[in-house]
């Protein structure tokens, strides 16, 4: 099996050199070219076989034979036919677009590479070809003329190229005429590929330790209490007061669920560290869990069933433990199947309470049926009633922009409430400009599975319009830093910063809502909780 | 390949019509054609959607486009991100009457700025005004004939046609609609050609109804300007399609029968093509459902059970580390 080589990544220079001139052949007629740098690893054997998917074995993308399963052709086709009648999207969404092109110039993959198989429509296309030769009329009498191709393995190959190119940001439904969704169509591009045991490594790895340990990241109980230990330790440096949370505790009253990439590595502990002094500054009566210890959701890249599989935990240990409600932390796609999917799938959450904060007495009606707020939806409620005493000017080094991650804005809508708590946190906010902010914010590049390292080239291109907005503030403004509430973002911006801009530090809300907390009996804060120096404390190291 | 394809698929159109129109074959151009073609219309759409409705929404995926509902000092965005079934109808009307998300277009550019590259959004107006046109003027247009087809004729149609003949530059007074659609359309064929990425993406699926439109404008335009045909003779015809007994008034010019062909041929085509975007739009489950999936529980038909990793199963796996650890677990 060849290994995909590892590649180095080009210059910015390099990259920004985008070329969007459309190639002379037709699309149909131009093969994939399989670049490396652009696409990540195969889904390891060991991976398919904890998750039960098909076709387990070893291969590599960059094999000329993928080692596809007797029938696989059959498979897909019946596949397809299987998602027609499950999903209206799906129907709609292949018989509808009129190929105006509104979409084309707005996903960050096509402005970041200029390839055209990128524009959402053509992506579609990649799918809707194959639809249309087996599914309708005018396509089995008129084959090509009615845009209609046979699935062939090249067709196949080229579908995983470009599906795992496709971060389901949404974006391009904003603009489509009819609410043509890329998103939607990728995912079910990617069951599909999942039916003959095709995905990639970053997806399924997680998505596996995520099955069997409760977190993609793969923390086992007593690493997850130990982390979270050595953060109580840091916080009792900075502040002089000693946190001690609680783990599968039952009769609390609430249950905290954050995305694991928060419980490990540099910048997510920082915000994981700004939930814990939270909590313990309101004294709230609330439990983690290790067996729910993951929000984000890979089973979501997967298939619709495996992203119900892992959900499942979250009101399986609500029940177990006998909380009233839960409290989420700050990550993108957590949300989007959170608010879209997680009822649906694993409710009715009747067992629980209607969410109503113990410290303001609101009721959160948003959240009446899944009983699951989202922590900034949380912690806004608090500043608003001023119940937190806030020292924004320990902030003051800091000069902030927000990134709203695609899933949160487009799949949600909550775009005010971290504004508000960055503003309540921070002296210095910027706005980035608006056509690249809230619904029409762009995508880090890395979302739905792509944060691997193999395909950095491809996720540097894809960032290119998010760092490229970012630098214009930090050019006007003097910006250096971004925030937002996205786990994902936390572990891709940074890199995506490096290339890009430069001086810009990747953070999370509640790491920045913690520096200005003034805590009840803390001792006086010299430093922010990187250990950087506060304004007007330097020298007191 | 793909252009030269669709055009000649319609002169080949116009050539069967003329030809037919003059071996006499008026019956069935007039009559039998124009019957099959409504049939296969309506017939065609009907189950079109009622096959779109047939698969269900099995979840809740609207794609937001402004604030949630949240804490009651937060304003929602109503509309944009709609709780209630009226802000769904507001959305979906600045949807279908204005083109709300076709109006928000941005052009996208990437350009050298002093400090490396630099990515600019401009305002792109141009295919939201040249749809809009395209389609107002068509429901005009269609609004207008239907005076052909009612005696008496209805108020709206009168006062439609009216307005839209405003412009009165001789006589018959000219169609203010007829202009703009034969604008319109010349301007979506024209952006198909000349914007490079559109051209890549066009299938001869999207320049085949193009050039039929237009041509159906043109043989209209032709019909009322320059040949005249016999409108009295032309009301009769229709008059009698429309109350099912059929007649053949004599006289009509051969052009009518080129009209009425090209429309029966694109009424056919209808249902099979891209053009049923028109009912799938209602349908579009990103747009027309509320964001309120967190608030009230929406069912999926055929959610099924799923395998799961138990909690037994974890703990049955990590119980000593979680023990040695000091995390309470069930069975000692
Ligand atoms: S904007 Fe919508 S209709 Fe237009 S090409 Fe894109 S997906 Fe198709
Ligand atoms: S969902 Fe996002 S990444 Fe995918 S095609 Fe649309 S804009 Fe591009």
């Amino acid at each position: 099996m060849a290994k995909p080589e590892k590649v180095k990544l080009p210059k910015p220079g390099e990259l920004s050199n985008i070329d969007f001139k459309t190639p002379a052949t037709d699309w149909m007629d131009t093969p994939v070219n399989f670049k490396p740098g652009t696409y990540a690893w195969g889904a390891k054997e060991k991976d398919l076989l904890t998750l039960g998917l098909p076709n387990p074995r070893q291969w590599s993308p960059a094999d000329e034979d993928w080692k596809l399963p007797e029938g696989w052709k059959t498979t897909i086709l019946d596949g397809i036919a299987e998602r027609l009648s499950k999903y209206r999207s799906f129907k709609i969404f292949m018989d509808i677009c009129v190929r105006c092109g509104a979409c084309a110039d707005k996903c960050h993959f096509y402005i970041g590479s200029g390839d055209p198989k990128n524009m959402p429509v053509l992506r579609a296309e990649l799918l809707r070809s194959v639809y249309k030769k087996y599914f309708t009329k005018s396509g089995k009498f008129l084959g090509r003329l009615a845009g209609g191709r046979e699935l062939t393995e090249d067709v196949l190959k080229e579908w995983w190229y470009y599906f795992f190119q496709c971060t389901e940001c949404r974006r391009c439904s904003v603009f489509c005429p009819y609410g043509i969704d890329q998103a939607e169509v990728t995912i079910i591009g990617r069951e599909l590929l999942n039916l003959v045991g095709l995905n990639i490594d970053w997806i399924a790895g997680p998505a596996a330790a995520c099955y069997m340990k409760g977190n993609h990241l793969g923390l086992e109980p007593h690493a997850i209490t130990g982390n979270i230990e050595t953060m109580c330790d840091d916080i009792e440096d900075l502040t002089g007061i000693r946190i001690e949370p609680s783990f599968n505790r039952k009769g609390a009253d609430i249950l905290f669920i954050t995305p694991s990439g928060d419980l490990l590595g540099d910048p997510g502990i920082f915000t994981n560290m700004g939930y814990l002094m939270l909590f313990h500054e309101l004294g709230l009566n609330y439990t983690w869990s290790t067996y729910a210890s993951e929000g984000g959701n890979f089973g979501f890249f997967t298939s619709n069933d495996m992203a119900k599989r892992l959900n499942y935990k979250i009101y399986a240990e609500a029940k177990r433990l006998g909380v009233k409600w839960i409290i989420g932390g700050e990550c993108g796609h957590m949300w989007r199947v959170l608010n879209q999917y997680m009822d649906t799938w694993n409710g009715p959450a009747d067992f629980l309470e209607v969410p109503r904060s113990p410290i303001t007495g609101t009721v959160f009606e948003n959240a009446r049926s899944t009983k699951m707020v989202h922590i900034t939806e949380f912690t806004a409620d608090l500043i608003k009633h001023n119940k937190l005493k806030l020292d924004p000017s320990r902030n003051n080094h800091l000069k902030v922009t927000y990134h709203d991650s695609c899933n949160t804005s487009r799949g949600m809508g909550l775009l005010e409430e971290p504004r508000y708590i960055i503003k309540a946190a921070c002296n210095n906010f910027y706005e980035m400009p608006e056509n690249t902010i809230r619904e029409k914010t762009f995508c880090c590049g890395s979302g739905s599975g792509l944060n691997a390292s193999e395909n950095m080239e491809q996720r540097m291109r894809g960032g290119f319009a998010r760092a490229n907005a970012v630098k214009y503030v930090k050019e006007k403004h003097g910006v250096n830093v971004l925030a937002n509430i996205c786990a994902v973002d936390r572990a891709a911006l940074p890199a995506l910063m490096d290339y890009w801009v430069g001086g810009v530090d990747v953070y999370g809300t509640h790491e920045l809502l913690a520096n200005a907390l003034v805590m009840t009996g803390e001792k006086e804060r010299t430093t922010d909780l990187r250990g950087d120096d506060l304004p007007g404390k330097e020298g007191n190291e | 390949m793909k252009v030269l394809f669709s055009f000649l698929t319609v002169i080949v159109l116009v050539l069967v019509a003329a030809v037919g129109s003059v071996l006499n074959l008026k019956f069935a151009f007039g009559i039998i054609i124009p019957y099959l073609a409504f049939v296969m219309f309506v017939g065609g759409f009907v189950c079109r959607v009622i096959k779109w409705g047939r698969s269900p929404v099995p979840y809740r995926i609207p794609t937001t486009c402004g604030q949630q509902k949240t804490l009651p000092w937060i304003k929602q965005d109503k509309i944009e991100n709609p709780t209630s079934a009226l802000g769904v109808i507001a959305r979906m009307a600045m949807e279908i009457l204005f083109f709300r998300s076709l109006f928000r277009n941005l052009k996208t550019e990437v350009s050298e700025g002093p400090n490396g590259p630099k990515i600019s959004y401009g305002s792109a107006k141009w295919l939201w005004i040249g749809s809009l046109v395209f389609h107002w003027s068509f429901l005009i247009i269609v609004i207008r004939h239907l005076r052909f087809f009612l005696e008496p004729v209805p108020g709206f149609v009168r006062i439609a046609d009216a307005l839209d003949g405003m412009l009165q530059i001789g006589l018959p007074p000219i169609y203010l609609t007829d202009l703009f659609f034969l604008l319109a359309v010349t301007f979506l064929l024209v952006r198909r050609f000349v914007i490079p990425q559109v051209r890549y993406i066009s299938l001869p699926a999207d320049f085949f109804p193009l050039f039929m439109i237009m041509s159906i404008a043109i043989s209209g335009i032709l019909m009322r300007y320059f040949y005249k045909v016999d409108i009295i003779a032309v009301k009769e015809l229709a008059i009698g399609l429309a109350q099912l007994h059929p007649v053949l008034p004599a006289g009509i010019g051969d052009i009518f029968y080129v009209h009425i062909f090209l429309i029966s041929v694109l009424f056919a085509y209808f249902p099979l093509s891209k053009l049923m975007h028109m009912g799938g739009i209602f349908l579009s489950p990103t747009r027309n459902m509320m964001n309120n999936s967190r608030i009230v529980r929406h069912i999926n038909p055929w959610n099924h059970a799923v395998e799961v990793h138990t909690y037994a199963q974890y703990e049955d796996e990590f119980r000593e580390k979680m023990k040695k650890a000091g995390i309470p677990v069930e069975k000692e």
